[in-house]
């Protein structure tokens, strides 16, 4: 009796069974790629806020500090969105008849809040504390990026944990001097490696195993 | 079917139905747990804010303490001692808040004001020079004309750091050379400014007294 299949069947198979393996993991190089993009993280995604609040104006125009509207960023763990009546402190003045603001009127004769959109979202189960990192000297631009240039803000960073923890691992290069953490241009000098080294010991930053122990961020 | 099995399975389909009910939350991963986070959105108040306001005519915990830096309008007390430290802390406050609209140098001359809000009057003139420390107290604490009042965002010490600077930046603008340790007396001596500036030395005047100075110190 004849063969029902002819001997290049083999190849076929061997073909098939080799793809089907290599198909899954290019599935699965793509699931993981697809968690890290900008898609899934949305790294570098302006949102639409109730007021297009431009932080390029205040901050890089203007040049106000970020501790003027975000007061609770030195002492704890979320920096604050400020209540209307600071945008009143001068729109009560400047602009005070543009159509635009009129949402920001609006809530301060309400005494309603404006929901604005939430940008940097960590996931529940991750404890983040803004005062340990302006203390202990990170400054804002480290995750936040060059806020004052954006006129919407955005998330500049991924926000994983690996981003996380690589910084984790290996703090020094994002140690300042203390007076430069709210500075929207610091850049590292060429004596950073040695700064960050002194900040760390001076600074009392605790050693790599205790800053990557899983406790310390999920709690 | 006997009767026991009979409860067996009536059981079961109580327990699935039971359990099911967390499934809810099961597609919402830990990442989205069902509790309030700071400043987020709440459905169970009627005004949506999970963040509570204080009660009307209630005091929040540990405020009582501030009790002893409240000083009455028309009284010069100082409650605090003076030191570097505090005038260094004041320094940073009164660039965060004061600055926009006060100026760097207290002129009222700050960015915002440039900008078009009204600009406040200079701490330089004899009527703030003379006015008592409780008069700064209570303009920063309630607001005074086109200022609102800072007691959400500046705690009462930051008041008082940021009053002792004021003073200071007032000196700055008066101080007379019989005023200076002999130290730096002695300095100024040989440039021939012993005598006092009339009004004041002006910055212009402070930085030409400086550039000699250095100038002096490498002859």
């Amino acid at each position: 009796m004849a063969q029902i299949f002819h001997r290049s069947t083999n190849f076929i198979s061997r073909f098939s069974v080799f793809s089907a393996i290599f198909l899954i993991g290019l599935a699965l190089v793509a699931v993981l790629a697809v968690a890290r993009s900008p898609y899934m993280t949305r790294q570098n995604i302006s949102r639409e806020q109730p007021v297009q609040f431009s932080h390029k104006h205040h901050v890089g125009d203007d040049g106000i500090d970020c501790r003027y509207c975000h007061t609770s960023v030195e002492t704890s763990a979320v920096a604050g969105i400020p209540p209307t009546k600071t945008c009143m402190n001068c729109h009560s003045v400047l602009f005070n008849t543009a159509p635009y603001l009129e949402p920001i009127r609006e809530s301060y004769r309400s005494d309603k809040s404006i929901e604005w959109v939430k940008v940097h979202r960590l996931a529940d189960f991750a404890y983040f504390n803004h005062s340990i990192h302006v203390n202990k000297g990170v400054g804002c631009t480290t995750c936040h990026g060059q806020v004052d240039q954006m006129p919407l803000v955005f998330q500049a960073n991924t926000l994983l944990m690996q981003w996380c923890i690589d910084c984790h691992r290996n703090p020094e290069p994002s140690l300042r001097p203390m007076d430069k953490v709210f500075a929207m241009d610091w850049k590292p000098g060429p004596d950073q490696e040695e700064l960050g080294m002194q900040f760390a010991v001076e600074r009392r930053i605790r050693t790599t195993a205790e800053l990557t122990s899983c406790s310390t961020c999920h709690r | 079917m006997t009767n026991t099995s009979r409860f067996l399975t009536s059981l079961c389909s109580a327990a699935v139905l039971f359990l099911s009910g967390g499934c809810r939350y099961l597609k919402q991963d830990m990442a989205n747990q069902p509790k309030n986070r700071p400043l987020s959105p709440s459905d169970f108040f009627d005004d949506g804010r999970s963040e509570r306001p204080l009660v009307k005519n209630t005091v929040a915990r540990g405020s009582i303490a501030d009790d002893e830096l409240f000083v009455p309008k028309d009284s010069n007390n100082f409650p605090l001692p003076v030191n570097r430290e505090l005038l260094e802390r004041g320094e940073e406050r009164y660039k965060i808040f004061c600055t926009p609209c006060h100026g760097l140098q207290g002129d009222g001359n700050g960015m915002i004001a440039i900008r078009g809000m009204k600009h406040p009057p200079t701490f330089h003139q004899d009527r703030l020079r003379q006015a008592p420390n409780g008069y700064f107290y209570d303009n920063i604490t309630n607001g005074f004309g086109a200022m609102y009042g800072y007691s959400a965002q500046i705690p009462p010490r930051d008041r008082w750091a940021i009053i002792a600077y004021v003073r200071a930046l007032q000196l700055s603008r008066n101080a007379k050379v019989a005023d200076l340790p002999a130290s730096l007396r002695g300095r100024l001596e040989p440039l021939g400014i012993a005598g006092d500036i009339p009004g004041g030395a002006t910055p212009g005047q402070v930085g030409s007294i400086k550039k000699e100075a250095s100038g002096a110190k490498k002859e």
